[in-house]
């Protein structure tokens, strides 16, 4: 029979008996947390090198925007040791990688758009000899005029996209009758994903003209599809695996693929495997980040601070091309209401073109930005209105119906906000620790103190519907041991963690006798990107699909095994902690894996694919109504901190979160996704700064000027708690997003900080902060609230 | 020809024919594929590349240090022990650190994590850790994307002086120091490390015009990120005359190759002003290799160290085989970047004197992130204040705010002869913009930094109002500590 290592745990044996331990629910550390901390896991650049491996590197633009005159490679072929230097002409398919709009060539011809466009890739032996050969390549360029910013290309009038519009009601008329109006101007600064492991294909040549691409992407499908293209032939000659991710973020949805494509041109011109490494600046200056956003608002509010009519309008920088950048606008768009119900509005955004890095999807995809100027709005009425800006927020949540509709109609069910606000501004103390603040900053000369109370509501599902779809194959082997594929990729979220609870729990087995392999298109095909918080939604239910049809095929085999006799037995077997037997008579069992193998004798199959698709999902953008979210997700943050008047420097000094993730599938993971998201938005909104010089160079290019937050920034006090015996209907065992959602928290900073700097002022001074705020920016603001005394 | 000699996760290495500066991290992934140790930037600003190395501290006892193995080119770790992120896992066991940051998550994607690892083997095996805030210090230098923190401090504070009797616990009981005295050719490029004086001379007799190197966390990066290829370096790292740290005529003498963490430790007991820098300085990783010389040497207008031993009235001895010469260190800055130092000469020590009587003193450093990170203004300031209450002294030192760090002369004659209140202090500060004509970069613009320059010396007069020398709080909101 079967041989079970004998470590395995014998749950017959069990004092009580009953073998039942499933691994959902409970907290788990990181499936592959001491591989992380020995350095056994294997990342994409650690792979060994396989014989004749090419070092692939990148000759790019100097000039945000050039007509390409010329490019000579005869010198740089001419050096010994390289293979060869490629051109866009060299490219035997189609020299475009756009994952949306075909308007992003793999490499430029005619002209270039912006500073670091790929113009030629060296192919040589060793990155030393690639380097110098890039040196060498000759290209002559006639420098054209330049956008660099949001307000230069709308002045151009250069656009990626229509405007989209959302609109409810009558809002001018609405702004007009307004006992108060609010109208102003606010810029969201761009983010760098500062994934730690930089992109990094490596390519190998196969059999018939076919490639094998181990990369680093959160969408293996579309490097496949991008890479096809390319080379110019099918899509079941290019297979692309993911061992895991040094991070993603978003940063490796679209923008893994150019590099990958690179790769593959390489190994198929040169019959050599081809690796393409960025290094960190390399990294910065060719890649995307968050797009910044400018937001202008109108706004109508009454005595008590409620929101009566609000016209927004967004312009997005997009960069060169328009990768993803409608999508983001659209969730830009569908998150400016964030919490609130706003009975009339008009919302409006709109893609500038400019001549910089193509921006991309970065956790949130435009819902932080969106939500950051209804907050700008809602913290601009409050220090108008001498109000507590969390109850200007709470007055304004979606309630019931009527005001359960948000400006696309789609209603607001499972509305958990006012819950949320209750529990937590109970459990974080709020009035009592504002009014100590109060206290202290009249007390205080030169250090004030804020606190801000900050709600999230996130729509979760791909706003692209199709998108909604996810697939896995479980292969069950006949000593019980288990391989997981699913359409997923792993960056460090604990997506596989879950997955791996997930089919543990459905086939009863331990989870460490289920591995889950390498996401690869060879296994699950026609997969969507790990994106929009969706990952474990989408793909464990694909999961959970897969056992079942594997366990449905077991039950008869179990059945006979256990000697039961009458077909209602077959239903109350039951599959946990590595045994199988009868639900009602727990002590007769018999082990998973002498099913299994009795299964096999039987010649049943013992692997199956799942597939699941996200129901009732539309939206009409020429409308703008829809219903483009499964579900929502919420939370709820306070933020306390402490800002020097002299200095402009901020500590956070105490951070209360509550989170609504459903009945939590490994709870360890979900706060690990909060605290890590949270800091993330904290970097956004007040240490990082990406800077462009004049001519349209990244000036932040590596961590010695682009500073993430370091561990002295996270708060001194940190308590998460995800909401209690709060289960969600429709979703993988009641479980809820969490990838993107505490991202938004860190915005309640932002309402700390300008009661913090308004302190340093009279009573009700306006505030007016740039972001990131910097403490060159706070220190302007507080120069400001002073000046106002 | 000499031979590169190491030991590498307790396993004795010797190469050959490998350029000197080729860094340790290159070395480790390309040579012998030990690819646990991640490059994440290759310039000592995120930690992914840490490793640990078994060496000498300020007191000459052994001590094992996280370093960036990005920094280090490959003579620099000639006669010492190095330890990869590999090395934790002894016989199939995993480490405490290992377990512990598994345990509660402090890895999500893993990037960072080996690099962490070896920070916290270094806290591990620390004594001192007994605030929340050296563990921050400790671990300041490894970046997480993924983790917002939380579980990396709580794993730190778990092992911090754990002491387990590891390989390294043996190690450090067991080893002695091996002689890193080198003369090392490979191609066209040579590396010197004298052991002596005498030695050096020796070398310089040769080539007068050597650049001389030591923690390399400046110089690497010429080498990571602009692909030099200097033909010739010198380590003074193995001279046992320029390493001392003691007391000297009521004030201290600071080798200039003394480490800075040493010189941390050392500050904490005598000197707030400079303990407050260095605890700013930079991470643990950079500290464990960077010294008083290097961080003097490269005479960047934002080098840290200058400003606060400005204000101490610190002096530099120069030797060469002639003697010795001695300069304030005001004299020694003679431009941007560049100083009094003449062909064959070395700097030896700083001499941070007695401070007089009625002295009051602090150093201040500003920057976008509080860790890890370039000044964007750093100032150290002393005032003398006599019996009846008036500045007999005022030295008003900067760093970010000209081309050398430089003294606000005209502010300072303003104070002196005044009595010191915040009247006199209000009086003066438009003088700073006399003194000063700062630049705008991505650090700061001139406004904020003509603005930090002032407030700085107002946060100065209110922290040492009612104690010259203020104890430094464990943590606080911001660099000055006025309520």
């Amino acid at each position: 029979m079967s041989s079970l290592p004998s470590s395995s745990p014998d749950f017959s044996s069990t004092p009580e008996g009953v073998p039942a331990r499933s691994p959902l629910h409970a907290p788990a550390p990181h499936e592959s947390g001491l591989r992380h901390t020995s350095g056994e896991a294997i990342y994409v650049d650690d792979m060994p090198e396989p014989r004749g491996l090419l070092t692939g590197h990148l000759v790019t633009s100097p000039h945000a925007h050039a007509r390409l005159l010329r490019v000579d490679a005869t010198k740089a072929r001419a050096l010994p040791g390289v293979v060869a230097v490629l051109v866009a002409g060299d490219i035997p398919g189609h020299n475009q990688v756009g994952p949306v709009i075909q308007d992003e060539p793999l490499m430029a011809e005619g002209e270039v758009h912006f500073v670091g466009q790929t113009v030629a890739l060296v192919l040589a032996e060793g990155a030393s000899i690639a380097r110098r050969a890039a040196a060498l390549v000759e290209v002559e360029y006639e420098p054209l005029p330049a956008l660099l910013s949001v307000k230069a290309a709308v002045e151009a009038g250069a656009f990626l996209s229509e405007p989209h519009v959302i609109r409810r009601g009558a809002p001018e008329d609405a702004l007009a009758a307004a006992p108060v109006r609010l109208s102003g101007e606010c810029m969201t600064g761009a983010q760098d994903h500062f994934y730690l492991e930089t992109q990094v294909t490596l390519a190998v040549p196969g059999e018939d003209g076919s490639v094998h691409l181990w990369c680093s992407t959160q969408h293996p499908t579309e490097v496949q599809t991008l890479v096809a293209e390319v080379l110019g032939t099918g899509r079941h000659q290019v297979v692309v695996e993911v061992p895991r991710m040094g991070g993603g973020f978003g940063g490796k949805e679209t923008q893994a693929a150019p590099f990958a494509c690179l790769a593959a041109l390489g190994a198929r011109v040169t019959g050599r495997p081809v690796k393409v490494w960025l290094n960190r600046d390399e990294d910065m200056a060719r890649t995307g980040k968050r797009h910044p956003f400018l937001g202008r608002y109108d706004a109508g509010f009454d005595e008590t601070g409620r929101l009566l009519a609000l016209k927004v309008e967004l312009v997005s920088d997009g960069g060169w091309s328009t990768d993803l950048s409608r999508a983001i606008l659209d969730r830009a768009l569908f998150h400016l209401d964030n919490a609130y119900f706003v009975p009339a509005l008009e919302f409006t955004g709109r893609v500038a073109r400019t001549n910089l890095p193509s921006n991309t999807a970065f956790r949130g995809f435009g819902g932080p930005q969106g939500m950051f100027v209804m907050e700008e709005v809602l913290n601009h009425a409050a220090e108008r209105l001498g109000l507590d800006p969390a109850s200007v927020r709470e007055r304004n949540y979606y309630r019931d119906t009527p005001n359960d509709l948000t400006p696309y109609g789609q209603a607001v069910v499972g509305n958990r906000l006012p819950r949320l606000h209750a529990e937590l501004m109970a459990s974080s103390d709020y009035a009592r620790r504002r009014a100590e603040i109060e206290a202290f900053n009249a007390s205080s000369r030169w250090t004030k103190r804020g606190i801000g109370f900050q709600p999230v509501k996130f729509g979760i599902s791909f706003t692209t519907g199709f998108l909604n779809q996810a697939g896995a194959l479980v292969s069950v082997f006949t000593d019980g041991s288990v391989q997981l594929n699913h359409g997923g990729t792993e960056m460090g979220q604990g997506l596989h963690t879950k997955m791996r609870a997930v089919c543990a729990h459905e086939l009863g087995v331990l989870p460490e006798r289920v591995r889950v392999m390498h996401t690869a298109t060879d296994k699950v095909p026609n997969t969507s990107a790990t994106a929009a918080s969706s990952g474990s939604d989408l793909n464990g239910q694909a999961v959970k699909q897969a056992c079942e049809v594997i366990r449905e095929r077991l039950r008869p085999v179990a059945a006979r095994l256990l000697k039961l006799e009458s077909p209602g037995d077959m239903a109350a077997i039951a599959f946990s902690g590595g045994q199988v037997f009868h639900a009602a008579r727990p002590l007769r069992t018999v082990r998973f894996a002498e099913v299994v193998h009795a299964a096999y004798l039987d010649r049943v199959s013992l692997s199956a694919t799942g597939y699941y698709a996200t129901p009732d999902i539309t939206y009409d953008r020429s409308t703008g109504r829809g219903k483009p979210f499964h579900y929502y997700a919420f939370c709820a943050a306070v933020v306390e901190l402490e800002v020097s008047g002299l200095t402009g420097e901020h500590r956070v000094r105490r951070v209360d979160v509550l989170q609504d993730v459903g009945t939590s599938l490994v709870p360890s993971i979900d706060r690990g996704q909060v605290e890590g998201g949270f800091i993330q938005g904290l970097g956004w909104l007040t240490s990082e700064e990406v800077l462009f010089d004049a001519k349209g160079r990244l000036v932040t290019h590596s961590p010695d000027t682009y500073k993430i937050p370091a561990v002295g920034d996270a708060p001194e006090d940190f308590r998460v708690h995800l909401l209690e015996h709060a289960p969600q209907d429709n979703t993988i065992h009641g479980s809820k997003a969490v990838g993107e959602p505490p991202f938004m928290l860190a915005l309640g900073a932002v309402t700390a900080l300008r009661q913090a700097i308004a302190a340093f002022g009279p009573p009700r001074t306006p505030v007016s902060l740039a972001s990131p705020a910097t403490p060159e920016a706070i220190l302007r603001a507080v120069a400001a609230a002073r000046a106002a005394s | 020809m000499e031979r590169l000699r190491f030991f590498l996760n307790d396993r004795p290495i010797e190469e050959t024919g490998i350029a000197p500066t080729t860094t340790l991290l290159r070395y480790l992934r390309d040579r012998v594929h030990l690819t646990g140790t991640k490059e994440g930037c290759a310039e000592g600003d995120c930690g992914a590349c840490s490793v640990a190395v078994l060496e000498q501290d300020g007191q000459g006892a052994p001590t094992l240090r996280a370093v960036n193995a990005c920094l280090l080119l490959l003579p620099m770790v000639q006669g010492k022990r190095v330890y990869t992120v590999e090395a934790l896992r002894e016989g199939g066991k995993y480490h405490v650190v290992q377990e512990t940051l598994a345990r509660t998550l402090g890895s999500q994607c893993g990037y960072c994590t080996p690099g962490i690892a070896m920070s916290m083997l270094e806290a591990c095996h620390r004594r001192d850790l007994d605030e929340p805030w050296k563990l921050d210090a400790q671990m300041c230098g490894n970046l997480c994307r993924c983790t917002g923190y939380r579980p990396i401090r709580e794993a730190a504070r778990e092992v911090a002086g754990l002491r387990p009797g590891d390989r390294f616990a043996r190690a450090l009981a067991e080893t002695q120091p091996e002689p890193m005295a080198l003369a090392y050719e490979a191609g066209a490029q040579r590396f010197f490390t004298p052991d002596s004086l005498e030695a050096l001379w020796v070398v310089l007799d040769e080539h007068p015009t050597a650049r001389f190197v030591v923690g390399g966390t400046d110089l690497s990066l010429e080498v990571t990120k602009r692909y030099a290829e200097p033909p010739l370096l010198v380590s003074l790292e193995a001279v046992p005359e320029l390493r001392v740290l003691e007391p000297r005529g009521g004030g201290h003498r600071l080798g200039a190759t003394v480490r800075l963490t040493d010189v941390e430790d050392y500050a904490r007991a005598v000197s707030p002003p400079l303990e407050r820098m260095l605890r700013y300085f930079g991470s643990r990783q950079i500290k464990n290799r960077a010294t008083v010389g290097g961080n003097l040497c490269t005479a960047s207008p934002i080098g840290d160290l200058a400003p606060v031993l400005l204000a101490l009235g610190a002096e530099v001895v120069l030797r060469s085989r002639a003697g010795e010469r001695r300069l304030p260190l005001e004299d020694f800055f003679v431009g941007y970047r560049r100083t009094a130092l003449a062909a064959g000469e070395v700097l030896a020590f700083v001499d941070v004197p007695a401070q007089p009587e009625g002295a009051r003193s602090l150093a201040y450093k500003v920057s976008k992130r509080r860790e890890a990170d370039i000044s964007s203004v750093s100032a150290g300031f002393r005032a003398v204040v006599d019996g009846e209450g008036k500045v007999a002294e005022a030295r008003l030192a900067y760093g970010g705010m000209a081309a050398t760090p430089a003294r606000a002369r005209r502010t300072e004659a303003a104070l002196v002869g005044q009595p010191w209140t915040e009247a006199s202090v209000e009086q003066a500060l438009p003088r700073l913009r006399e003194d000063f004509q700062p630049l705008s970069d991505h650090r700061g613009s001139a406004w904020y930094r003509a603005q930090l320059a002032e407030n700085l010396l107002r946060g100065f007069f209110h922290e040492t109002l009612s104690t010259p020398m203020p104890r430094l709080a464990e943590r606080h909101s911001a660099t000055v500590q006025v309520r």
